[in-house]
């Protein structure tokens, strides 16, 4: 299994890294003894950059989230953001979870509104704050719906615009569509792709999905399957600003292909380790 | 009229066409003696009694004795229920050493302790508050546990992932997630004390509307112990629907 040195994109090269994540491994004590979820990850990411991480399940994904978010201690190594540790979750970095993740009890704008609420913005100031994040990803007119009575799609706009209101350095999102539809994945990437033109947010997408990794990171970093490494760090040099259209494109189809050439392998690899487990347990 | 206020008032028609069926049939029953009358009473002879025991047995007080004692017994519930729920939630060690007990207190016939109660607190209706209070508790504190842990950890999350406080995050997170199984609690925790109130008047003859229905069950006037049964159950729709409003207000997306 090859592990590659870290490329970076010609057009984040000459900027300082905004976060670093300076060889980072995290163990976990199991049943079957300790297991490796993360083993020594080093990379960076530039201001304004888009970096997706990608790798098959159980490849340490979510764990490498946790732990730059600050939800997750007891790792071996270090992360910075603009060269302040990380000890727990940080000012600078907003976190996108995969699972729904709304409050149901409160409005559209009072979600959205929440990280301004903590902060102890007076009200009147921060739903018109709230209003120009729900305004951003484009949920003008249900700021007054409550969670369940939008899609699936809608409910994860109102998640990053709720991240988005408190205004972090870092736009950090753990497979944030992965619960929808292609075509709503699609979409809703052009969405997050217009936001981070707008913002020059920084952003850190963890996915197992090539297409949407490929839409939208300006560098795709592919894992290893168990324990999770670095594979390989692919730039992504298509045209912005982007849409979906661009998954078309003979340049997309080679990027895919390229990053599947990387994945399927550790793909493989999980699936008959998979396997073999259930086999083991079985007999 | 709208379609949604049409599928508002058709649960309502058909919840009061049935109960005007289920007296219908009783006092078809009764009328053609299927049903002994000197044990249950025609449903047109309860409703006669009712201006009779409002006017003479002074049922306006008696339901407002009730009623308070219902009240209070209630805020104790809310007080210490959703309280000690969220003091064995939150300490786990409490919650495994007292858990099966507080489940095993939920089905016991606490009313047979009226006695003690007595010793304790006299024949007052302190006694009868802490029955009804005592009756109710686990339910209150099961259900508050059972909301509490519902809590989804994504949740927990997205608030940690802001930076909040320990207080913070019960009164912003794990409160509102359990706010409708806690108003489940809540009611249960009603019901056992209303009964209890109710049982424990008309076990010590003292109070509200449990001492009327005994008087009236011992001078055998059984239309009106029926009509006075009908105010204990109006004292149970009045509570459900205050905490109904009370749910509604707290949480209007429930």
């Amino acid at each position: 299994m090859g592990v590659a040195h870290v490329d970076t994109a010609p057009r984040q090269a000459a900027a300082a890294p905004l976060l670093l994540v300076d060889d980072v491994s995290k163990k976990f004590e199991t049943p079957d003894g300790v297991m490796t979820a993360v083993d020594h990850m080093s990379f960076d990411v530039a201001p304004g950059e888009f970096l997706a991480v990608i790798g098959p399940s159980g490849c340490g994904k979510s764990t490498l989230f946790n732990i730059i978010g600050g939800l997750l201690d007891g790792y071996e190594g270090r992360v910075t953001v603009a060269g302040e540790t990380v000890k727990g979750p940080h000012a600078s970095i907003g976190m996108v979870f995969q699972e729904e993740s709304t409050f149901p009890w409160r409005t559209v704008t009072e979600n959205v509104a929440f990280p301004l609420e903590i902060a102890g913005q007076p009200k009147a100031q921060r739903i018109e704050r709230a209003k120009h994040f729900i305004d951003l990803v484009g949920l003008t007119g249900f700021e007054n719906r409550y969670p369940a009575e939008l899609s699936g799609g809608m409910r994860q706009r109102v998640a990053i615009a709720r991240t988005l209101a408190s205004e972090p350095k870092i736009l950090l999102m753990d497979e944030p569509f992965g619960a929808l539809d292609e075509q709503t994945r699609l979409l809703l990437g052009d969405k997050v792709l217009q936001i981070q033109d707008q913002l020059k947010q920084t952003c850190l997408l963890i996915t197992h999905n090539i297409t949407e990794a490929v839409q939208l990171a300006d560098r795709v970093l592919v894992m290893t399957y168990r324990p999770g490494k670095l594979k390989r760090m692919v730039p992504i040099d298509l045209p912005r600003p982007r849409s979906s259209e661009i998954v078309s494109s003979d340049a997309f189809g080679h990027y895919v292909a390229q990053i599947w050439g990387d994945l399927r392998e550790e793909a493989s690899r999980g699936m008959r380790d998979e396997e073999t487990t259930l086999q083991s347990h079985k007999s | 009229m709208t379609a949604r206020a049409q599928s508002n008032l058709v649960p309502l028609a058909l919840g009061f066409g049935s109960l005007i069926a289920a007296i219908l049939v009783f006092e078809v029953l009764i009328r053609v003696g299927l049903i002994n009358r000197f044990i249950v009473p025609m449903p047109s002879q309860i409703a006669g009694a009712f201006h009779r025991v409002i006017t003479e047995e002074e049922i306006p007080h008696r339901f407002l004795v009730t009623a308070r004692e219902a009240l209070w017994a209630t805020l104790l519930l809310a007080l210490f229920g959703i309280g000690i729920g969220v003091l064995l939630y939150r300490v786990k060690l409490l919650r495994d050493a007292t858990e099966t007990w507080v489940a095993a207190m939920a089905s016991a016939p606490t009313v047979l302790m009226y006695p003690l109660f007595l010793v304790i607190f006299g024949r007052s209706e302190r006694t009868i508050i802490m029955m009804g209070f005592v009756a109710g508790l686990p339910a209150v504190i099961l259900k508050t546990i059972e909301g509490l842990a519902s809590t989804r950890e994504v949740l927990v999350n997205v608030g940690r992932s802001f930076k909040l406080s320990e207080m913070q995050l019960f009164w912003k997170i794990y409160f509102p997630t359990a706010m409708p199984t806690i108003f489940v609690g809540m009611r249960l925790g009603m019901i056992f004390a209303l009964i209890n109130i109710v049982g424990v008047e008309f076990l010590i003859n003292f109070g509200g509307l449990g001492q009327l229905i005994n008087d009236l069950a011992e001078r055998y006037d059984l239309p009106g112990t029926y009509a006075a049964i009908c105010f204990v159950i109006l004292v149970s729709v009045i509570f459900f629907f205050l905490t109904d409003r009370l749910e509604r207000w707290l949480r209007p997306a429930a």
